[in-house]
């Protein structure tokens, strides 16, 4: 099955490890996140070593079309986010594959 | 801005912490989520994004420089949906 992580595990895993109250570990996740998000909106890119790099594209403006009507509508031009995960991050999650276990 | 560069500015924000602290609490998040992907969990972060994998069948590839057949195994990828509220930051000037 598969399960869904939230803040809420995050934020339990940092109070187990560094022993700060759990209020204080939600805050420094959320905070976390938070210095990641306002360097990424400044346009800089994020580099984690064995994580991966999060880094702001511009794509240009184009035509799309309504899938249902079939109708034409311009698409902005506008900035996305795209994740590159690093080898490690890579390798790591394969690992259950290269025992032959389980899938 | 580098993995040290956020704990040198989480570091800043919070001078009641040690570094050492800080740097746990960094590497411990990165941890859980990698943990999570290889078990195959899905990471939600609202507002932020969802990690997740995805898998890749096994296949005959190529390679390009001398066209002969390798074989690829099947294997899971990484992937990353930006959240709502965060795509919408990176289009509104700031």
């Amino acid at each position: 099955m598969t399960e869904t992580v939230t803040r809420a595990q995050l934020s339990e895993a940092v109070y187990q490890e560094v022993g700060l109250s759990r209020n204080e570990s939600a805050d420094l996740v959320e905070s976390v996140l938070d210095e990641i998000a306002d360097a990424l909106a400044s346009g800089d890119m994020v580099k984690i070593s064995s994580f991966g790099s999060f880094a702001v594209r511009s794509k240009g403006e184009r035509i799309g079309r309504n899938p249902k009507t079939g109708e034409e509508v311009p698409i902005l031009p506008r900035k996305v986010l795209v994740f590159r995960a690093s080898h490690v991050l890579k390798s790591r999650i394969n690992e259950r594959f290269e025992n032959g276990a389980k899938g | 801005m580098t993995k040290s560069e956020l704990i040198q500015r989480l570091a800043e924000r919070n001078p009641h912490l040690y570094q050492r602290d800080v740097e746990k609490i960094v590497t411990t998040i990165f941890d859980e989520i990698t943990e999570a992907l290889a078990r195959g969990d899905r990471v939600e972060l609202r507002g932020f994004g969802a990690f997740s994998v995805k898998r890749r069948d096994a296949r005959t590839g190529r390679n390009p420089r001398t066209g002969e057949s390798v074989d690829v195994d099947e294997k899971v990828i990484p992937f990353f949906k930006t959240g709502k509220q965060l795509r919408e930051r990176l289009n509104t000037d700031e």
